[in-house]
């Protein structure tokens, strides 16, 4: 183990919110401590100097204890994404900090300080912003509190502060040759006055920005001391599980509890709004009381149409016109002058997020808190959201946010789904003993809040000359946004703009250009999931742009090249990614009779740009595989080149997951799919070989957690199309022999 | 009572036959390393050794586990194989989100254990049954890899 790697050995996810602190003697985490908590305070973790005297922590985002550690309070969710790497870097750089004194903290609910600059007022993660929104704001941070430290160096040796110089933690005076530490120092600190404006390092200086930082949360999450919501245990906690109606809109008509109370360990049972909850002294005890409840549900006003039903529906939909979410030039006479039409349409069923851990929650009540365990990633959704259900002030609603085994949407949850069912239970018990709602598998399957169901329709004209003069796209699908916070923001005259992102901003030149949305209702409950409305409209603009260009006999490379001549990010990451591949050259098989493609995609999300080509081989048997990705991003500045890797082939993994195995389908309203046996996840003998490459940029970061995943499902289809023959129009790709 | 050899120490637990090894680990020994995924087998983050074999501990029973050598994820870096493991899991910072990362590592180290170099086939044959839903796969194959050229 390297110095730099030692004391990187634990996570720091402690939730104190600077009151908490101060009330707390030293040697004291919480009154209601989780006993994790100490486990999650690993040799050196930030508990310990939170209490020492001498403290100094200059802003909301910097802690600096006596025993020398720097303690990043991050205000977003550790999701997989690399934000507690990557909001500690930024400190650490302009603070000039060595990597190893690096603690992190979780930030607690408080929108006043913690909100996302993106989001306004609120505080949340989502959007692929963490980093982005926080690029200015965390390097400041670190800026003022060196600002501090360098103020009470020049005091204590009297000498001018431009005459010290701070790096990797090291304090020095040269001309006397006298050294200090950010621990020493940190009592003197605390009482410099905090400066107003700080000057940020010109990025030529960067010394960690840029770089390969080591991620802080690898050790933990190599052996098995990271603590997740699932791991959380509190003295007298209850776990509790739900038997849910088995259709959407649904509700529990009456139940019989006499079997369920008869299991050992079982010790209630009780009706809320979401179902019947049984609590059990340990999971498996509350698995066989579910198990043996027996419950009759009242579906009068529940959801019972099949995927094919909806389909039909969205089928006829797009017959007809829709609301505008774009109009440019003449499209009706372009069409008329058009020397060559063409169709296509496309079918993208529901998807689940399917997060390795499946939503759970802990909640504790007492008469004026209540307090919440999870992989906290809405905060300014679920305080409201919780504090409605208990009849508090959203500040009564502490969140203690967690490590999260994944999210990709989920944990985002417009209406707070699983908290306030958590909550719901604590209330139906009094808050006798704090409860840890846990969803099995099957429970999150189904539970609903879902990408949704989507039906698109195009159509393009092209002139004598083979140019694309016409672009007609209607979109059918359900909104996310229609009765959540975000309508009245992102719902323009109908329009939800996560419904059309990805289409209404075409890149492409063409100069005539509609684009159509049909938002129809149905009792499914969605929601976005990584990458939000381009998961779709990536797949069809950029599948129907290869048949456009198969249709006038043009390299669909070079078919690219030439519409994107104003979107020269987007032109150079296609670029990039078709060198790496090496576009021109021919692909081998490497056995008689196989068939092998190579396909092209770029599309823009969250400000980032990415375009990957990706290789197939197609078996006689119609078996096929991909067997490499190049992966070309344009993110801006690159914070941390490897982060940025890991989530080009996370995004690749996740989007090929849906576009060879995922759908989530409903028979008369009731969700078929039930576990890793029905909705498919991709599994280490199918993921391919991925080369990314970043291009270069000063640009301010954009986000890279999600921009991947829409590009490959295209890439992977145009690249089927080309070995083939034969189109992909709907997903999961199901390809004919 | 039923009494388990877990990373090599004796243990009483007051559970069921029928209760599965994950949640006797969990939440009757307080050892959370180990996850819950699926409940079905299907998924491997639930994998622990039993007598050096891996197990999806959510579908072997208390019962089935009596009287065996139990090694789980707190247990592995006390072996050579955990311990190279876990470096190379490190070296290559192979986990995102970390989920399913302890059950990868027993996976990996019950192959290391049985084939000190093993073929890219043999990784991939061994490692199938453990998803990870954030695409750690890659870096997983370049850290077991990386692990048994460092084996001694």
């Amino acid at each position: 183990m390297t110095r730099r790697e030692k004391g990187m050995n634990a996570s720091g996810i402690i939730n104190l919110s600077r009151r908490d602190f101060l009330k707390a003697g030293a040697g004291l985490t919480l009154g209601v401590a989780a006993p994790s908590l100490a486990q999650m305070a690993g040799p050196g973790q930030g508990g310990r100097s939170v209490a020492a005297a001498g403290t100094f922590e200059p802003n909301a985002f910097v802690r600096i204890g006596t025993d020398n550690t720097v303690t990043v309070i991050v205000k977003h969710l550790e999701m997989g994404q690399g934000t507690y790497t990557g909001l500690p870097t930024l400190v650490a750089e302009e603070l000039d900090a060595d990597w190893s004194q690096i603690r992190v903290e979780g930030a607690p609910a408080d929108a006043s300080r913690y909100n996302n600059l993106f989001l306004g007022a609120m505080q949340g993660t989502g959007g692929s912003t963490a980093l982005a929104n926080s690029y200015e704001q965390m390097r400041k941070a670190g800026a003022a509190a060196r600002a501090m430290l360098l103020a009470a160096a020049a005091e204590r040796w009297n000498v001018a502060p431009d005459s010290i110089t701070i790096a990797r933690g090291a304090v020095v005076h040269l001309p006397s040759n006298r050294k200090t530490t950010f621990g020493q120092l940190a009592a003197s600190a605390a009482k410099q006055p905090v400066p107003q404006d700080v000057k940020l390092k010109d990025p030529k200086d960067f010394a960690l920005i840029g770089r390969r930082m080591t991620r802080t949360d690898t050790r933990a999450k190599s052996n098995g001391t990271a603590i997740y919501t699932q791991d959380v245990k509190l003295p007298g906690m209850l776990t509790a599980l739900v038997a849910h109606p088995p259709r959407f809109g649904g509700k529990q008509k009456s139940f019989d509890a006499a079997k369920a109370k008869a299991v050992k360990g079982v010790v209630d049972v009780v009706a809320i709004p979401q179902g019947v909850a049984v609590l059990a002294t340990d999971f498996w005890s509350a698995k066989k009381g579910r198990d043996a409840l027996v419950v009759e549900w009242e579906e009068s006003g529940a959801f019972k149409l099949g995927s094919a039903e909806i389909m039909a529906e969205y089928k006829s939909l797009a017959a007809t016109p829709g609301l505008p979410a774009r109009k440019e030039g003449d499209l009706p006479g372009a069409f008329a002058r058009a020397a060559k039409t063409l169709e296509a349409a496309y079918e993208f069923p529901y998807l689940a997020h399917a997060c390795m851990e499946p939503m759970n929650c802990v909640v504790k009540l007492s008469a004026d808190t209540c307090e919440i365990w999870n992989g906290e990633q809405f905060q300014s959704i679920d305080q409201p959201e919780v504090a409605a259900v208990l009849g508090m002030k959203p500040e009564q609603v502490k969140l203690n946010m967690l490590f999260a085994g994944g999210s990709f949407g989920r944990r985002a949850n417009p209406h707070a789904d699983y908290l306030v069912e958590a909550v719901q239970i604590a209330k139906a018990i009094d808050g006798r003993a704090p409860v840890k709602l846990v969803w099995t598998r099957e429970d999150d399957m189904r539970a609903g809040h879902y990408r949704p169901m989507y039906y698109h329709a195009l159509k393009a004209g092209l002139d004598a000359q083979g140019n694309v003069i016409a672009w007609q796209h209607r979109i059918v699908g359900q909104s996310i946004l229609a009765g959540t916070a975000f309508e009245g923001m992102m719902v323009k005259d109908g329009i939800d703009a996560t419904s059309v992102e990805g289409a209404a901003n075409l890149p492409y030149a063409v100069p005539n250009l509609g684009v159509e949305l049909h938002s129809p209702k149905m009792g499914v409950p969605v929601q976005w999931w990584r990458s939000v409305g381009s998961t779709h409209t990536a797949f069809s603009t950029e599948t129907f742009l290869d048949e456009l260009a198969l249709a006038i006999g043009k390299d669909p490379y070079q078919f690219r090249r030439a519409l994107l001549a104003k979107s020269p990010r987007h032109k150079t990451v296609l670029e990039m990614a078709a060198t790496e591949a090496d576009w021109s050259t021919p692909l081998v098989s490497a056995r008689v009779g196989d068939r092998r493609g190579r396909g092209i995609a770029v599309h823009e999300s969250f400000n980032t740009v990415v375009a990957q080509v990706a290789e197939v081989t197609v078996r006689r048997d119609g078996s096929w595989r991909v067997d490499r990705v190049m992966c070309a991003v344009d993110c801006g500045l690159a914070v941390n080149p490897d982060v940025i890797r890991a989530q080009m082939e996370s995004g690749i993994a996740y989007g090929l997951t849906a576009a060879m195995h995922g759908a989530i389908t409903l028979k008369e309203g009731v969700v078929e799919q039930s576990n890793f046996h029905d909705y498919v996840p991709l599994r280490m003998n199918e993921m391919p070989r991925i080369g990314v490459y970043i291009a270069r940029s000063s640009e301010k970061p954009t986000g890279v957690g999600e921009p991947a995943t829409p590009v490959i499902a295209p890439a992977v289809a145009n690249a089927l199309f080309a070995a083939t023959g034969k189109p992909i129009r709907s997903l999961p790709i199901r390809i004919q022999v | 009572m039923t009494t388990l050899n877990v990373n090599g120490k004796g243990v009483s637990v007051d559970a069921d036959p029928d209760t599965p090894l994950l949640w006797v680990l969990r939440d009757h020994l307080g050892m959370t390393g180990t996850k819950y995924g699926c409940g079905m087998a299907l998924c491997g983050a639930c994998t622990v050794h039993v007598n050096g074999q891996p197990a999806r501990s959510c579908s072997t029973p208390l019962g089935a586990a009596a009287g065996k050598r139990i090694t789980t994820i707190e247990g592995i870096g006390q072996t050579k194989e955990g311990r190279v493991l876990q470096e190379a899991w490190v070296a290559n910072d192979v986990p995102q989100c970390g989920y399913c990362q302890s059950g990868q590592i027993m996976s990996a180290a019950a192959l290391l254990a049985k084939v000190k170099r093993p073929t890219d086939a043999e990784i991939e044959s061994a490692m199938s049954g453990n998803v990870c839903r954030c695409g750690t796969y890659n870096r997983i194959g370049l850290a077991v890899r990386q692990a048994s050229r460092n084996l001694k």
